[in-house]
Formats: C-alpha cells, structure tokens, sequence
C-alpha cells in the first residue's frame, strides 16, 4: 500500500515538476494572468465603486455572484453538521464514549480575562467588517472574528455560559438572516429596475447618494449579511463539534 | 519582495507540512497544522496578499485549530501512524 | 541557474503538495487523511496566489491621492486570484467542520478512527 502510494505522488509530482517549465517566471509582470481582466480593476475602481480596497471591490460588487454562492455553501456546510450530528434525545445510545471524559476545573484568570478582552475583539471584528473599504478585511474576517469571541467564552466557561448569549434557535436564524441580507440587496437591485447585484440603482433610495456612492453602500451591506451568516455558522460547527451534538456541557 | 525572507519561511513551511503529517499524536498534529497556518499566512504577507493572509490568520490559525482540537478531544488522541 | 532563480517558488509549491497527497492516500488515521487535505489545499491556494504576484508591486490597495492622474496597473498587484481564494479559504474551514463531523459519528459507530480496523469491522 505504502510502494503505491509512493508510487503515485511521485509520478504525480514529476508530472507537475515537468509543467513548471512552461510557467512564467515567478513574479513576473507581464505574467498572462496579470494582463487581462485585472488592470481594468486596479484603473476603475476608485471611479466606478469609490472603494480603494480593489480586493473589497472585486469580491463583493464585480465578482457579486461568486461570494453570494460561497456564502450558501458555507451556511449549507453549517447545516450539514447539525444534521449529521445534532441529538434531541436525552438517552445515550453511543457505544463508544471519548477516552478523555473528566471535566477541567474551571480557572478564575482565564475567565476574567476573557470577560474583559471579549468586548475589544468585538469591537475590532466591527472594525474591521466596517474598514474593509480602505484597509486589509471585510466580511469574512470580520465574521471568524466575532465567532471566535464567542468560541473563547465557550472554552473558557462552558457552552451554557455562550449558549445563554446566543441560543440554538437565535444562532441558525441569525445564519439565515446573513444569507438573506446578501440575496436581498440583490433582489432590491431588481425590484429598482436594474440587473441582479447591481448595486448603482441603490442611489434612488439612499438620500444624497450618487451612483458610484451607491456601489460603496451597496458593499457594505453585502459584507455585513457575509459576516452576520459566517459568525453564525462558525459558533454552530463549534457548538456541534465541541458537544457532540448535545449542546450540554462542550470541552 | 525579499527572497531571503522567502526562502526560510518555505523551508519552515515544509518542515511543519512534514512533521504534522509524521507525529503519533493527533493534538499535537492539530496544534502543528495551526503553526503551518501562521507560516502560510506570513509567506502571503511577503507576496503581498493582505487579504488572503488576513483570512488565513483569522480562519485557518485560529477557528480551523479549535475545530480540529474539538474533535481530537471528542474521540482518540492515539494513532499508529 | 536561471530557470532554478525563476522556478524554484513553484517546485516547493509542488512538494507541499506531494506532502498532502501522500498523507491523503497512505496514512490510515482518518484525522491524519483530514490533516493532508488541508496541506494540499493550501499548497493550490498558495499556487494560486503566486500567480498575482509581481515583482516591484505594491500591495492592491489604491493610494487616495494617486486617483488624479492615470493609474499603472504594473504598481499594483494582481487582486483577481486573491479574491478567488480568500473565499476559498472560508469554504476549506466549513468543508473540514463537516470532514470532522463525519469522524466523530464515524468514532461513535465503531470506536477507533483507524481505516484497516474499521474495514474489519464492516467484513
């Protein structure tokens, strides 16, 4: 078994060393990659979009579909492992238990300091869905980082103590809403007369927007619905994983 | 770019790919793969992709870590391989 | 020597990959097999990105006083393959929350998480 596998990741692997030789050059400018679709991004998005991030510009207003669809497979990957693992029942009908079963003690340091550095790093994932524009960030990162807030008060507590800030029900929603956010500006854009995930038609309904304006906003609110879905289903993975799917104690 | 810096985070980079993949303990290859994510993510910040590193940092360092901690500590630590 | 300066980036990109294959197909813990997937998921992510690099590039982000006159594209790195695999990387965190998953019902079932002992239990 070992000889095969060998076998087959080094013919694998001659075969990809033999295609690095028609590659460009590492790094290289003139790169065919680099000279197509990507120089009209980096030249029109201060004039077509009013956002400087051309990163923010290209994922949530020129590629809009692409994010869109990611974001249902993130949210149907969340709801794939409450199915798979989520049990209603009380009773224990496992035949095989973890092999670490007893419970830490609980640490008077750790959970102060949790308690005070919570807020700052919700407060720095705001920051940062809310910066994404001008600087490195933007949904994504913003919704891992207010889910990881709350996956540190669930390891620092328990799950009861993150449970009790944000329930099962209240989670799944909140992951719906994210999604819903995202589609429904696109549906907006429709409903205005314009093409789906268009974001210029916006500018009839923000007071004192122009249309490149308009595009700016219209980012913004898609960052916001990627960040509520990605924070959702970050803490239901956590929960599922880290409890078997009881929701009672986690690790 | 500077292609010295290049160089020692690759081979960093390929020590930790190799050693997550050798070790016979499954917290210590999830705690291993984290460190991976960190050389990955410094290796994306010296090509200049901000953003990618951003997200490595934030979802592969750290939410992928505790994922995959949480399952060790939910089955076995023991491995043969 | 030139063709080693220019190439040498994508031959460890290869290798990286050779890394995560080999675990995927010859290592018999299944946490090891979620292990390599994720080190060949990140070798092609890092290919990719590799791709948009440019030499004496700054990073995609454009200076708010630059928008006056006629922006290079050459100062600029590539963004397109950055955001291709920014979303890719959320979608690899999801798709091993679920791998795992199905490891923990997988332990559940048959108590070891080892590929030969569970095939003997299946026989």
């Amino acid at each position: 078994m070992k000889a095969i596998g060998l076998i087959t990741v080094f013919s694998l692997g001659m075969a990809l060393f033999y295609a690095t030789i028609d590659f460009p050059p590492w790094a290289d400018p003139q790169s065919p990659a680099s000279l197509h679709v990507s120089p009209h991004y980096i030249q029109e998005t201060m004039k077509e979009t009013d956002v400087s991030n051309v990163v923010t510009s290209v994922l949530a207003d020129y590629r809009g579909f692409d994010t869109m669809f990611e974001t249902s497979v993130i949210f149907t990957a969340g709801i794939a492992v409450i199915l798979i693992l989520r049990k209603y029942s009380k009773k224990e009908d496992e035949k095989f238990l973890p092999e670490v079963s007893e419970e830490a003690e609980p640490d008077i340091i750790i959970q102060t300091v949790t308690r005070i550095i919570v807020p700052f790093i919700q407060l720095f994932a705001l920051y940062v869905i809310a910066h994404g524009h001008h600087s490195p960030g933007g949904g994504f990162q913003g919704g891992v980082i207010l889910g990881a807030s709350f996956i540190l008060l669930a390891i620092s507590f328990n799950l009861k103590a993150m449970l009790r800030r944000i329930s099962e029900r209240k989670d799944i929603l909140l992951g719906g809403i994210g999604l819903l956010i995202y589609s429904g500006i696109g549906a907006l854009c429709v409903l205005l007369g314009a093409n789906f995930l268009n974001y210029k038609v916006l500018h009839l309904i923000i007071p004192e927007a122009s249309q490149v304006e308009a595009r700016s906003y219209g980012i913004l609110g898609v960052e916001i619905g990627v960040a509520i879905a990605v924070m959702a289903i970050m803490i239901a993975i956590y929960a599922n994983l880290s409890s078997d799917g009881k929701y009672d104690k986690g690790l | 770019m500077i292609w010295q810096f290049d160089l020692i985070i690759l081979a960093l980079v390929v020590i930790s790919a190799i050693a997550a993949i050798t070790i016979k303990d499954l917290l210590s290859a999830g705690v291993i793969l984290g460190a991976y994510s960190f050389l990955m993510c410094l290796l994306w910040t010296e090509m200049g992709a901000v953003d990618v590193a951003f997200t490595e940092a934030s979802v592969g360092a750290g939410v992928s870590t505790v994922f995959m901690i949480a399952a060790v500590y939910k089955t076995t630590r023991r491995t043969k391989d | 020597m030139e063709l080693i300066l220019a190439k040498y980036n994508y031959w460890i990109y290869v290798f990286l990959m050779m890394i995560g294959f080999y675990a995927m197909i010859v290592k018999n813990n299944l946490v090891k097999k979620i292990i390599g997937m994720s080190i060949f998921q990140t070798a092609i992510i890092l290919f990719y990105v590799s791709i948009g690099a440019k030499k004496g590039a700054t990073i995609p982000i454009i200076e708010h006083h630059a928008h006056s006159g006629a922006i290079d594209p050459a100062h600029y790195i590539n963004p397109l393959p950055h955001v291709l695999m920014l979303t890719a990387i959320v979608v690899s965190v999801s798709t091993l929350g679920v791998a795992l998953a199905l490891i923990l019902k997988i332990y559940h079932q048959y108590g070891t998480v080892e590929e030969d002992e569970i095939l003997e239990q299946i026989q």
